[in-house]
């Protein structure tokens, strides 16, 4: 069976040096690659009409602007490399995400870069990272 | 900057006019035309001594008459609903768009409002506590009117070219009828309708809402408030205007962030209550049966708290008047009539548990000390009922009165607006005329007395419900079709669990 390698980008620098990291990786072991990118997002929120009417609308210009912003210019760069790599942008809270996503497209191994969450903010909030690395069902390699 | 003129111009002529008194000079010059508006919507019929408005008749049947079509929809879609909101069966690939967890969440904040802390107490002062058992099973019955309408308000929406949507019965009165061949009554229907919820608007989700803030206000500042209606009525407008027509959406964000907590503080605090008077429990049970099929001490017997409980109920819920079916209709779903079910959560949440808390606490309360709230009425009764086990409760319920009072009111400047984009078109300089009129009216419920601004409010309110309701009738086989349709291909496994 191929191995399929996803990386979580997140348009920071680290999540490019995770990018690199994945793509040597994919190098040696012949593997594809598939570039995510989650915007962050519950289905358990409270809005005002105004917002639900205009959601639609949202939801296409947020997808919209991931992919041109941060996935198409790292697939482009990718061509000349000739690992065959997919993108795919998606909603949702981003641990519980990138797990679908590794269910879905039967990843076998996650690359992530180390979202600088400050120690307060993984204290209140919870670290995305240590979420995944507890909650994944594949390796996961985080990148500093 | 233009708006800051308008608003300063407001506080010069109102500050000018400030002599002692305005308050009684507006309120004796509306209560006649309140009068005069209640007199012809509420046509009543006299039945063994009762009065039984039409428009009361019409809704209740229009809703016994669901709950049978539709097979007992509200107890079979229970289940699934709370499956939709849970998001068992969202699709990872439409995460993003409106869920509906969302849709019912705006939906229930428009219709949580003053009516279930205020509207409750008012079925209990005028239909004793009886008003109690029609009111939770007329909300029972509204589950059903609502399933039919939120479904049919995805089902018919607008998609504009820009990708944003809006729905409700305008459009489905429109479309629906011309799908059954009727295109020019669907259209009259439709404009019928943007008329009925615009003018309403001003009502039920303006100036009753406005009016029971100021109340509570004035109650909790041991009427310090006193003559003053028109100065809360002014700053509330300038809030109201701030937010839809200063384009501050933060207030109107942070609100409805607020106020699902502020409801779940109050059903707590309101439960401890209850509690506190335990050993009254079973008596205020009781009464609430009793009062149901007896009617002792109330004007019109049983008929007359069966009238009383029916017409606050659907004040508070809506359910008929078709307004959720807008918020609802924002929602991205192949499939109609999940919207549909979800929306059978409003009137559980609504009327079913809130309405049902907040009369238990009176109820408690008055066979504890049966003259307990003294000569208060609406708001201010249910506010005695706490003070009574919580002196200093008032003030939290106060701003929480508030804060319902102007999340209602937000969502129905949104719903009235819908109505009048409908009839007027997008343009900008119309839409601020109308949310001109709405703060006006904003103002205007602080200063009129209760009485008359509640046969306003129910007047206009029953007067959208006849488009509505005729139209729902008209439409139904659609939904039944959709929904045996919808519940087959559950069964045979072609929808499928996500979760």
């Amino acid at each position: 069976m191929p191995s399929k390698i996803l990386v979580a980008l997140d348009g920071s620098e680290c999540g490019k040096r995770a990018l690199a990291a994945a793509v040597e990786h994919a190098k040696l072991t012949n593997s594809d690659l598939l570039l995510t990118y989650i915007i962050d997002w519950t289905p358990y929120s409270f809005h005002t009409p105004q917002e639900l009417e205009e959601r639609h609308q949202r939801r296409e210009s947020e997808i919209q602007r991931a992919n041109d912003m941060i996935l198409n210019p790292e697939m482009v760069a990718l061509e000349s490399s000739g690992i065959s790599a997919e993108s795919v942008v998606r909603h949702g809270r981003i641990a519980e995400t990138l797990q679908e996503l590794t269910d879905e497209y039967k990843i076998t191994q996650i690359y992530m870069g180390r979202r600088g969450e400050s120690r307060m903010h993984a204290l209140i909030f919870g670290s995305v990272t240590a979420a995944l690395v507890q909650s994944s069902s594949v390796p996961v390699t985080v990148v500093p | 900057m233009k708006h800051l003129f308008y608003v300063l111009g407001i506080f010069a002529i109102s500050i000018s006019n400030a002599v002692a008194g305005i308050d009684d000079a507006i309120n004796d010059a509306t209560a006649p035309i309140a009068t005069m508006i209640g007199k012809i919507v509420f046509f009543k019929i006299p039945v063994f001594g009762a009065q039984l408005p039409v428009v009361v008749l019409w809704l209740v049947v229009g809703a016994v008459f669901f709950t049978f079509y539709m097979g007992f929809i509200n107890i079979r879609g229970f289940k699934h609903a709370i499956q939709l909101v849970r998001g068992d069966y969202a699709d990872p690939d439409s995460h993003g768009e409106v869920s509906h967890f969302q849709a019912l969440a705006t939906a229930v904040s428009g219709t949580v409002g003053i009516g279930n802390i205020g509207g409750v107490a008012v079925a209990v002062t005028v239909g004793g506590p009886g008003a109690t058992f029609w009111l939770i099973l007329a909300g029972f019955l509204g589950m059903s009117t609502k399933f039919v309408e939120c479904t049919l308000g995805v089902k018919y929406r607008q998609e504009f070219g820009d990708g944003h949507v809006s729905g409700g019965p305008m459009y489905y009165l429109r479309k629906g009828f011309s799908d059954r061949g009727m295109e020019g009554f669907g259209k009259f229907m439709g404009t019928f309708y943007a008329i009925g919820i615009f003018v309403g608007a001003l009502g039920i989700g303006n100036m009753f809402q406005s009016n029971q803030a100021y109340v509570q206000l004035n109650n909790v500042s041991g009427g310090a408030l006193d003559g003053f209606g028109w100065l809360v009525g002014l700053i509330l407008a300038a809030v109201v205007f701030s937010v839809i027509i200063g384009g501050i959406k933060s207030i109107a964000r942070v609100t409805e962030k607020i106020v699902p907590f502020m409801a779940v503080f109050y059903c707590l605090f309101a439960i401890i209550v209850i509690l506190m008077n335990a050993s009254t429990i079973p008596q205020a049970i009781s009464n609430i049966f009793s009062g149901a099929f007896t009617g002792e001490g109330v004007a019109g017997g049983a008929l007359g708290a069966m009238i009383i409980g029916f017409q606050r109920a659907v004040f508070s819920n809506e359910a008929g008047i078709g307004s959720a079916s807008i918020a609802h209709s924002a929602v991205k779903t192949n499939e109609p009539i999940t919207e549909g079910i979800v929306s059978l959560l409003e009137p559980f949440i609504d009327t079913i548990v809130i309405c049902t808390i907040t009369a238990l606490v009176i109820g408690t309360a008055q066979v504890a000390a049966s003259d307990f709230a003294g000569d208060a009425q609406g708001v201010a009764m249910t506010s005695a009922a706490f003070e009574r086990e919580f002196s200093w409760f008032p003030i939290p319920l106060a701003f929480a009165a508030l804060l319902f009072a102007f999340s209602t009111m937000i969502s129905w400047s949104y719903y009235g607006l819908k109505g009048w984009t409908y009839l007027f078109g997008e343009s900008e300089r119309g839409q601020t005329i109308y949310k001109v009129i709405f703060c006006v009216f904003v103002a205007l419920g602080c200063v009129v007395q209760l009485g008359p601004i509640l046969d306003i409010s129910d007047a206009l309110v029953f007067l959208i419900c006849v488009p509505n309701i005729l139209g729902l009738y008209f439409l139904a086989p659609i939904v039944k079709r959709e929904m045996n349709s919808y519940f087959a291909r559950i069964e045979s496994g072609e929808i499928k669990k996500f979760k």
